[in-house]
């Protein structure tokens, strides 16, 4: 990049910063960011990002907590101190297993939710003190914010940016 | 605008020509806007009814459960009666939340907020009974699977007690995490509203700094989905493992197979009467009948009279098992319910949970403001009753009739359930004022097929 200069577009509606997406994308520009006040369906295909393995992470922190509930109740109640409990079993995990699933269910959940939300808080860079990035207060609102890096012709951007809807357009330091 | 249709039969959840602004404006208002006179009264009424409670707490605490109107033969009643009572009301803000996220129903998105803080507040009044009943509070943390003192012997996993312990607590931060992920680009759109310092800090503070990036979205949504995937089986696992309580047992009455999903659709049952009850005050005190419509306000009764009447074949199928399993003592519990001294409590559980809801099968009567708030009240009175009854009746009368007895609650039991409705009202109140009630950024994202504005425009485009 010659400069740190980016060019802001704003858009009103979000259909049309659909398509505006489209349009710029098919033009060869690199959209650095699109900030929006909620969530737009098709933005990330449009935008071309990534599919999230947010879901995978889960499933895997899921199985965590699965065996780290097998590991604690056997060491727990069959390993460490086994007592006559009402008759149960608890010599044997395998048979005092029915009585643990409830831990074993709540325990998988647990540490699935838990941990897939902090991770998603770290990848998305969100935490208490944390300073938004947002570069205009509006696009919590009812505005939608393209962030383009202003490149070498910033005047063919900014035409091509006008025809395709945008109410605003301001060429500014990259933060 | 081809991907927002929806088609015109289906009722507008958002009316009054909202545009995306008109939203953000409209949450905001009461948070920006100072509290009228209504509100410092009802606030002020509840802060001493949860101040009488902690009278109470700590008259208990100070004196032991002595100062409750147990004795040797109902050794459980109003502490256990209220714990499930409040958790029982804290199942319909999951629901609401996951179980209709995973259905797409659009409906959900004007009361998913205040569904899951009502959740997470009534799970708190919930925790707080058996944390008293304890006696000693201050080793609350032994039902952790810590080793004790003079060596390592745990906790019992084989007890629903401890099961309780692990499904309360993973639900009450699981739900308060879900709540806590959807308010971000609500609390940022407050933050980036707000004009006073101070209101600025907090919001940017509570807001995590939240940017609404196009990758954070895609998160977002994930995160929500899956939440919702995970947190379905286990709101029903809750009520399940906390009917296990009783059904693990082997009191007449309580051993019965059936209380795990009868448990689950009365806890449904009375969530959305109190959902019902908050909101059709809140709608009205905050000016959100545009978000808050009779269009929700009928599929919510519509939701209680199903429940409702699943919890009346509960009782009906309770009765045959007692009849048909040939066993004396369990047919004389139900006997006894139906019939002995505590008939009153009975009929006034079975009228209140299985006919009255039987109302809302007329249109006329479900779309009425009015009607839907008094059977709100009459079911969440009928779901205490249902808790009392299953509790108190099975024990009142034991095997050895020298030691039948009734129960009479003192004032410290009449206070500590008083001061735990108060202390609802307290956090719900404060809750209204400070926080999105709305989930804003949500409403946005149907406003062009659900919102009355853009319907009709594209109905006028065909």
């Amino acid at each position: 990049m010659s400069n740190h200069k980016v060019v802001h577009a704003f858009y009103t509606d979000d259909d049309v910063l659909l398509d505006a997406v489209k349009t710029v994308k098919d033009a060869h520009y690199h959209i650095e960011e699109v900030f929006t006040p909620f969530p737009v369906h098709g933005l990330d295909k449009a935008m071309g990002l990534a599919p999230t393995r947010l879901a995978i992470t889960a499933f895997m922190y899921g199985i965590v907590g699965l065996c780290v509930a097998t590991v604690m109740m056997n060491f727990i109640m069959i390993q460490d101190w086994p007592q006559d409990i009402g008759g149960k079993p608890s010599f044997s995990y395998i048979e005092n297993m029915p009585a643990i699933v409830p831990i074993m269910f709540e325990l998988t959940v647990f540490f699935a939710a838990h941990l897939m939300v902090i991770t998603f808080y770290m990848r998305s860079r969100l935490w208490p003190f944390k300073q938004a990035e947002n570069p205009d207060v509006r696009t919590t609102d009812d505005h939608f914010l393209m962030e383009i890096p202003a490149g070498d012709d910033v005047e063919a951007l900014q035409t091509l940016l006008k025809e395709t809807g945008a109410v605003e357009i301001n060429l500014t330091e990259k933060h | 605008m081809g991907s927002h249709y929806e088609a015109p039969i289906r009722t507008p959840l958002v009316t009054g020509n909202k545009s995306y602004h008109d939203v953000s404006v409209d949450v905001a208002r009461p948070v920006e806007g100072r509290a009228n006179k209504h509100w410092w009264i009802v606030f002020s009424i509840s802060l001493a009814a949860f101040l009488w409670g902690v009278g109470c707490i700590i008259y208990t605490i100070s004196t032991g459960i002595g100062t409750w109107g147990l004795n040797k033969t109902v050794g459980w009643s109003w502490d256990i009666t209220n714990f499930v009572w409040w958790v029982g009301i804290g199942h319909a803000g999951t629901l609401i939340s996951a179980v209709l996220l995973l259905f797409r129903q659009k409906w959900r998105m004007g009361i998913n907020r205040s569904a899951e803080a009502m959740t997470i507040f009534a799970v708190v009044q919930a925790g707080l009974f058996p944390l008293i009943h304890m006696g000693r509070p201050w080793l609350g943390y032994w039902v952790l699977p810590i080793p004790n003192q003079f060596g390592s012997l745990w906790v019992n996993f084989n007890s629903p007690l401890l099961w309780d312990v692990f499904a309360i607590s993973t639900y009450l931060s699981v739900s308060l995490v879900f709540w806590w992920t959807g308010l971000l680009p609500d609390f940022a759109m407050l933050r980036d509203r707000a004009v006073k310092p101070f209101q600025k800090k907090i919001y940017s503070l509570v807001s995590f700094g939240w940017s609404g990036r196009a990758k954070d979205w895609q998160r977002f949504e994930e995160v929500s989905l899956v939440l919702a995937g995970l947190a379905t089986p286990l709101v029903l696992s809750v009520h399940t493992i906390v009917s296990f309580d009783f059904a693990t047992s082997i009191i007449p009455g309580w051993h019965t197979t059936i209380f795990p999903p009868y448990f689950v659709a009365g806890a449904v049952f009375s969530g959305f009467a109190m959902v019902n009850t908050l909101l059709i005050i809140m709608r009205k005190v905050c000016n959100f009948e545009d978000y808050i419509t009779m269009q929700h306000i009928e599929l919510m009764n519509l939701v209680i009279m199903i429940t409702g009447s699943i919890v009346g074949v509960a009782y009906i199928t309770e009765l045959f098992m007692a009849w048909y399993s040939g066993v004396e003592y369990e047919q004389y519990a139900f006997l006894n319910r139906a019939t002995g001294p505590y008939a009153w409590a009975y009929w006034s559980m079975m009228t209140c949970n299985v006919f009255s809801p039987q109302f809302m099968w007329i249109k006329k009567l479900r779309r009425s403001i009015i009607f839907s708030f008094i059977i709100s009240i009459v079911v969440n009175i009928g779901m205490w009753f249902e808790r009392f009854v299953i509790i108190v009746t099975s024990l009142h009368r034991d095997y050895l009739p020298s030691s039948w007895t009734m129960f009479s609650p003192t004032f410290v039991d009449i206070g500590i359930f008083i001061g735990t409705i108060g202390f609802f009202f307290v956090l719900f109140l404060l809750y209204a004022r400070t926080f999105p009630v709305i989930a804003q950024a949500e409403i946005k994202s149907i406003l062009k097929s659900s919102g009355d504005k853009y319907k009709k425009t594209s109905e006028s485009h065909e």
